[in-house]
């Protein structure tokens, strides 16, 4: 799975799931400050990120990704492993 | 002790999702009843259900406010809009003073069905979702409506089974008339998919009278053989007459009486000593006589004994003229939410002049012969009304609304 695949499926369950407006989406978005992400919210983006990309995000690797382009690296990278 | 009074009320039921709606339907008596086919799939002994419409709660209320949200809690939120738009409320008054939450609800069967199955296929409980705990407690109502409303005053869940929504307004009663809280969010929700009726549907409580689904309840007729579960919500403002005077706020109905009792007997059957203490209780606190209560709008919910049992208890206080009708004869059983949509019900033909036929009510039995009952729309003029409602292991809720003068 290529880069842009996984952005457009992130993209895509931010827009529909979370109901974040698709204006503030890019890759230099912070989770917290820029998507309104709470804590509750970090716990239903590994639930989609296991439905979606078949891996468990832990609390280390969240917490190593604060904007969308870390986001966006990480699954790639772990999707092709 | 302070004069409580309703200044606001919302409906969501099987009968119309709004006030206008559901006064047609009882006016007209239109039954919400019809077959879920999916009940037969599941192996139902009885299909019949209240028929609601899913309401559109995507388009008034951000993900965020309603992932904690369970079927029951969606009802709930479009009832207390409309609520608070008849009371003249909004969420900035609820920030700037303290007001509290009341609410009848006593289950919750899909959150937690769908964690079950989710940590068996999973086995690890991190991938249930955030809002399953939310959504599967019996509170999930009152947690999330105060969230969404930001309410600061009392705020917990009344579990009193099929009395929940009465026994809410009843204490809300008690919270404002002792000068405890100025005003309180009350009502009942209930939910109506079929898992959450499954063990119901098995003890064998439901009509059989699928081949005609409005004619199944009937309640106080000789031939009733079960109730049908049915749902919604409904929510009332319930406020001090101080607080509402202060507002300028249009009262509807002020409540006057509020009698309760436990039967103390048997976890289903009820009796007649019980509800007959709690009527009598609501009349004593009201300061009234029976003879002051223009209509009873009664618990009957279509069972054989219940229905009897609560005819000779009303019987052996009111005699046989006050008029007495059972709106479940419409909505089917609306349970933890039914205390508070029978007041609703009530206000609305407070208001119109009309008292709501008992459908289905062809031929008495040898209780309900003694009882006058409304088989068909009577107009009438109504200043007092009671309302019974009484539940599983011997619950039982009486409260008296009057026209405010």
């Amino acid at each position: 799975m290529d880069r842009s695949e996984v952005v457009n499926i992130v993209n895509d369950f931010l827009i529909e799931e979370f109901e974040i407006d698709e204006s503030v989406i890019s890759e230099d978005a912070k989770f917290i400050d820029d998507l309104d992400i709470d804590s509750l919210d970090f716990v239903d983006i590994v639930v989609i990120v296991e439905k979606n990309f078949g891996f468990k995000l832990t609390a280390e690797d969240l917490s190593k990704m604060p904007d969308l382009k870390s986001f966006y690296d990480f699954i790639t990278e772990r999707v092709n492993q | 002790m302070k004069r409580v009074v309703i200044t606001g009320i919302g409906i969501y039921s099987t009968i119309g999702t709004n006030l206008n709606q559901v006064k047609d339907s009882l006016f007209h008596g239109r039954s919400g009843i019809g077959i879920d086919p999916f009940r037969n799939e599941l192996g139902f002994m009885s299909p019949l259900t209240g028929i609601i419409e899913t309401p559109d709660i995507k388009s008034v209320l951000h993900r965020k406010l309603r992932k904690g949200m369970a079927e029951q809690g969606e009802y709930a939120y479009m009832a207390t809009l409309e609520a608070m738009k008849t009371a003249g409320l909004d969420i900035d008054y609820f920030e700037k003073n303290e007001v509290g939450i009341l609410y009848g609800n006593d289950s919750s069967a899909i959150p937690v069905i769908d964690a079950y199955n989710k940590i068996i296929e999973k086995k690890d409980t991190s991938l249930v979702g955030a809002g399953s705990i939310f959504q599967s407690m019996n509170s999930t109502v009152t947690m999330n409506l105060s969230v969404i409303l930001k309410l600061k005053g009392v705020n917990f869940t009344v579990s009193g089974a099929c009395a929940s929504g009465s026994h809410a307004i009843g204490l809300a009663h008690m919270f404002i008339s002792q000068g405890m809280q100025e005003m309180i969010v009350c009502g009942g929700a209930q939910e109506i998919n079929a898992f959450s009726m499954g063990s119901f549907d098995g003890i064998g409580a439901f009509s059989q009278r699928i081949d005609a689904p409005q004619k199944a309840v009937r309640p106080f007729d000789r031939d009733r053989d079960g109730l049908v579960p049915s749902g919604g919500a409904a929510t009332l403002i319930v406020e001090s007459l101080e607080s509402a005077q202060r507002r300028g706020a249009k009262i509807l109905a002020e409540v006057v009486g509020y009698g309760f009792s436990s039967n103390g007997d048997h976890l289903s059957v009820p009796n007649v000593s019980g509800p007959q203490i709690s009527l009598e209780r609501a009349l004593k606190q009201a300061n009234l006589m029976a003879r002051d209560i223009d209509y009873v709008n009664a618990h009957a919910t279509s069972t054989p004994v219940g229905d009897g049992n609560e005819a000779q208890a009303l019987f052996n206080v009111f005699g046989g003229k006050t008029p007495v009708s059972s709106t479940k004869s419409m909505t089917g059983h609306e349970m933890w939410m039914g205390g508070a949509s029978e007041i609703i019900y009530s206000i609305l033909m407070m208001h119109n002049d009309f008292i709501a036929p008992n459908i289905n009510f062809n031929n008495p039995d040898e209780h309900s012969e003694k009882i006058n009952i409304i088989p068909e729309t009577r107009n009438a003029k109504l200043d007092t009304i009671l309302s019974n409602s009484f539940g599983f292991g011997g619950t039982n809720s009486s409260l008296i609304i009057k026209k405010f003068k």
